[in-house]
């Protein structure tokens, strides 16, 4: 399984990986927001966490259709199949691999983008905590969503719509722990939540994947 | 190693194949024959278990196949060794020098497999194999875009693979000059190929008639070396 991590990494960060991709496209969206909603810094404020959260569940959306799709066209995943390693632990190193790739990243420039949304300073703690506890529930949720939609043509559209709407507790708890950090509030109890979310996929989706994995390589 | 017990396989749904028993022991090889769209590659995954029967039985031992499909599951930025390694390590292996030296890989290990010519990629691809360290080996198609020294190597590879106690089962149109291996024509069990006149009902393709007697002629006794 150390094995699949590491050469998982490895075409990530290689030409062609699409390991910058996710970051740019993050950059590119909180960039184009205050020219959407305007400079008045009292706006950006209010819509920081919000705005941060949703750019960075976009950018994590962008690369999750490569999660399986790569590895079914040229054949790895029938191998992996039947090699010693079980399906559920493949989905779980993928889904690993992809928050190491995607969601550590943007949880790590988060705070850097945050002053172009002039997110008052004691938030900057609060949003990459809530990110970093965030992130892997979309990365696991959307594992799912790429299995179910692997041996389709033009798939990611697909897998878009069908994973969104399951990305809505995760970005409704986020954004209110980084809003109500920013805020100076008390961030607990949101944070908690988004980390039953984040324990709860990542115990059960591979489960659920590897089924829809099996499903679809027959 | 592996055996086949009254199989019946489909394909998206259609039945293609039914009422085949075969057993394979060690050191024997099996090659399937048959028209385009008979189901050999169906077969192979049902036999590798990537998709379940339609009845019968397959019965392999534990982690004892090692299956190549059309696709050879070599990554374009990674390199040829880098490539290698990684399926060892996934099955459990670490030395890749001899499976490089069987397909004539050596020299070419730290180029990228996007670099490499699609006979070059085969081997790579027929040369994971010997890293599974399974005994079962299954191939689709081998030979597509080797040259006919490439095909030598991979006949000789397989040889060596029986002669250590292993087996294949492979579908090609080749000869690879495997005299060791039986020959399985897959045309007698096509589903539906026994079908009494008017019946439609699946179960009647189950082979219980005609295709009984005619597995009964294949595989004779049940012992695994009294095939040939």
């Amino acid at each position: 399984m150390i094995a699949l991590l590491r050469r998982d990494l490895a075409i990530a960060t290689r030409a062609g990986g699409g390991f910058g991709l996710g970051l740019a496209f993050f950059l590119v969206v909180v960039v184009l927001v205050p020219f959407g909603v305007g400079p008045e810094t009292s706006v950006l404020t209010r819509i920081a966490p919000g705005v941060l959260w949703i750019g960075a569940l976009l950018a994590c959306l962008l690369s999750l259709d490569r999660m399986f799709a790569l590895d079914y066209e040229d054949g790895s995943l029938d191998l992996l199949a039947t090699a010693p390693i079980p399906l559920e632990g493949v989905v779980a190193v993928k889904a690993l691999a992809h928050w190491l790739t995607t969601g550590l990243p943007l949880t790590l420039m988060a705070p850097l983008l945050a002053v172009l949304l002039n997110l008052p300073p004691q938030g900057f703690v609060w949003l990459v905590v809530s990110l970093a506890l965030g992130t892997p529930a979309l990365s696991v949720i959307g594992a799912f969503g790429a299995a179910l939609t692997v041996g389709l043509r033009r798939g990611g559209l697909l897998l878009s719509l069908l994973v969104l709407p399951l990305y809505v507790p995760t970005l409704i708890f986020g954004a209110e722990a980084a809003r109500r950090g920013a805020e100076g509030m008390e961030a607990g109890t949101p944070l908690a939540l988004l980390t039953g979310i984040s324990l709860g996929c990542a115990a059960l989706m591979p489960f659920a994947a590897a089924a829809a994995l099996r499903v679809n390589l027959r | 190693m592996l055996s086949a017990a009254n199989l019946a396989i489909s394909r998206g749904g259609v039945p293609v194949l039914s009422g085949l028993s075969f057993t394979l022991a060690r050191g024997e090889a099996l090659i399937l024959r048959g028209p385009n769209g008979i189901g050999k590659t169906t077969l192979l995954r049902t036999l590798a278990g990537l998709q379940p029967p339609l009845a019968g039985q397959v019965a392999a031992g534990e982690d004892a196949v090692a299956y190549a499909g059309h696709a050879d599951g070599v990554k374009p930025t990674l390199s040829v060794a880098e490539n290698l390694a990684f399926w060892a390590r996934v099955f459990g292996q670490d030395d890749i020098a001899p499976a490089l030296a069987a397909f004539d890989l050596a020299g070419l290990e730290s180029r990228a497999a996007q670099n490499l010519s699609a006979g070059q990629k085969r081997r790579l691809g027929l040369a994971r194999m010997m890293v599974t360290g399974r005994p079962v080996w299954m191939f689709d198609e081998p030979t597509v875009s080797l040259d006919s020294a490439s095909v030598a190597l991979f006949a000789a590879a397989v040889r060596a693979h029986l002669a250590a106690g292993g087996a294949a089962v492979m579908a090609t149109h080749i000869d690879l000059g495997l005299s060791e291996a039986r020959v399985l024509e897959l045309a007698p069990f096509r589903a539906g190929a026994t079908a009494v006149p008017g019946g439609t009902d699946d179960r009647a393709y189950d082979g219980q008639g005609a295709g009984a007697a005619r597995r009964g002629a294949f595989d004779g006794d049940d012992d695994a070396g009294a095939f040939l």
